[in-house]
């Protein structure tokens, strides 16, 4: 244990946090303005769920931590070390093991239980701010439920490519009411926001939390005749066979040669040991 | 009240006495319905434990509190004040409300916030005789299909929820027990 106090942050700035979390809470989708504080780490490398984790952490916790799906990434390590050091809390890689995940950019794969809290890294959590960038106008269009911008957007997606082609990001209503962005996770993901775990949005640069409740009601944005899609790669897990995970490609060489891995490495790794293979997975042995 | 009865009853160990209560007071309002026990400090009566502890865990210089009824005594002034600094307000601009729920009422009386900042309103907590999982149903966020819980007045409780996404947002609080009840929960009647 180290000379900080209990996971790094003063009493005070836990106290401010955990009251945005609990109106969060209360407000589902709505982004409750916070006074973020300076982290050791820059913007951009998740102050805001660092901040959110400080709050929430118990010295009882088992602390896991995902950048894009993978455990062993400079952001995970060093966000994972900041808290070994910080507030003594064990560390896991294995999503069950986890009471606390902090992520950036993905929900994991193994359904989340009522006794974990997923914590979500949001580098902008207006989803109004790229069709409107005055911030007194967006929170009058959240108060009005003005939110037919978002849709002509939408329709203008398909009238230009045929398609919604937000891939990531995709924006959802929760509980009916306010329109939501789910950090840029991979549209793919977006089915999974209605869990039984709660989920916290932290964002440190734009000093917004948000949260929503286990088991409530997240839509996705779409048309009738265009309804929405969660879509992946068409292609098994080079290494696990894993046919229902969320895969990302990697080129293997300046033939043109690339291969799909699932995203999430834990998910990977326990289909692995329990002995499934996929196409590649002896080469990756040798 | 004895010097020694206004030091004492804080946490001894803050950051994670405070830690373990901040989760059991998420995990009732991100769960409206359930009962979780909350414990740690020791406040002067007539504040219950759950009460003084969520309070010591939420409230600081820069949150406003108010004690209403029975509870509004010297000895919990001090107890407050000491602890946490939390300045003293009237029920309109309080942050902050805590007292049994005769003498809090009318409810319309706190802030609820505004169009623009819902989070802007006050937190009511509630002080029962007891907490059981009967009574009002209730469903929305946070709940599978339906919950119950003793609630203390349905229609004035259904009229914050109909506020929504402005009203209040509640704590009941009875021994060291606390169950909550957000404003974006549906109430209805037993049936």
């Amino acid at each position: 244990m180290s000379d900080y106090n209990f996971a790094y942050l003063d009493e005070q700035t836990k106290r401010m946090i955990r009251r945005a979390i609990l109106k969060g809470l209360a407000v589902p989708g709505y982004q409750v303005p916070f006074a973020s504080r300076e982290m050791p780490m820059p913007y951009g490398w998740g102050t805001g769920g660092v901040q959110v984790s400080a709050a929430t952490l118990t010295p009882e916790d088992t602390f896991k931590v995902i950048d894009q799906g993978a455990d062993d990434t400079t952001n995970a390590v060093s966000i994972r070390k900041f808290f070994e050091n910080t507030a003594g809390v064990a560390t896991t890689e294995e999503t069950e093991k986890a009471t606390v995940i902090q992520t950036r950019h993905r929900i994991p794969e193994a359904e989340l239980t009522e006794d974990q809290i997923l914590v979500y890294q949001v580098p902008i959590p207006e989803p109004l701010r790229f069709l409107e960038p005055r911030e007194t106008e967006t929170r009058k269009m959240h108060a009005l439920e003005e939110y037919g911008l978002m849709h002509v957007k939408l329709y203008e997606d398909i009238s230009q490519h045929g398609a919604i082609s937000t891939s990531y990001a995709h924006p959802v209503r929760v509980s009916g009411r306010y329109v939501m962005d789910p950090s840029p996770i991979p549209k793919f993901d977006n089915p999974k926001l209605e869990m039984d775990a709660i989920q916290l949005f932290g964002a440190g640069r734009e000093q917004r939390i948000y949260a929503v409740p286990p088991h409530t009601k997240v839509v996705s944005l779409d048309f009738e005749d265009y309804p929405f899609e969660a879509t992946k790669a068409d292609h098994p897990c080079d290494l696990c066979g894993a046919e229902d995970s969320y895969l990302d490609e990697l080129i293997m060489d300046d033939a043109g040669n690339r291969m799909f891995v699932c995203s999430d490495t834990d998910y990977c790794r326990s289909r692995r040991a329990a002995g499934h293979e996929g196409r590649l997975a002896k080469e990756d042995a040798a | 009240m004895t010097a020694q009865a206004q030091f004492s009853g804080g946490f001894d160990n803050a950051p994670v006495q405070s830690s373990h209560a901040f989760r059991a007071a998420m995990n009732v309002m991100a769960r409206p319905g359930e009962i979780r026990t909350l414990a740690g400090a020791q406040p002067p009566a007539p504040l219950s434990v759950a009460a003084g502890t969520l309070l010591l865990t939420l409230c600081d210089p820069d949150t406003k509190v108010c004690l209403a009824g029975e509870l509004d005594t010297d000895a919990v002034r001090r107890w407050l004040t000491f602890h946490t600094g939390a300045p003293f307000t009237d029920a309109a601009q309080a942050d902050f409300v805590v007292g049994a729920w005769q003498a809090l009422l009318p409810i319309g009386q706190y802030r609820i916030g505004t169009a623009e900042y819902p989070d802007r309103s006050a937190t009511l907590i509630v002080e029962c005789d007891g907490l059981s999982a009967q009574g009002a149903q209730l469903s929305g966020p946070g709940i599978r299909d339906t919950a119950r819980l003793s609630l203390p007045d349905i229609p004035a409780l259904q009229a914050n929820a109909a506020l929504y996404p402005l009203g209040c947002d509640f704590f009941f609080t009875s021994g060291a027990t606390v169950a909550a009840l957000p404003r974006s929960t549906q109430i209805s009647a037993e049936v």
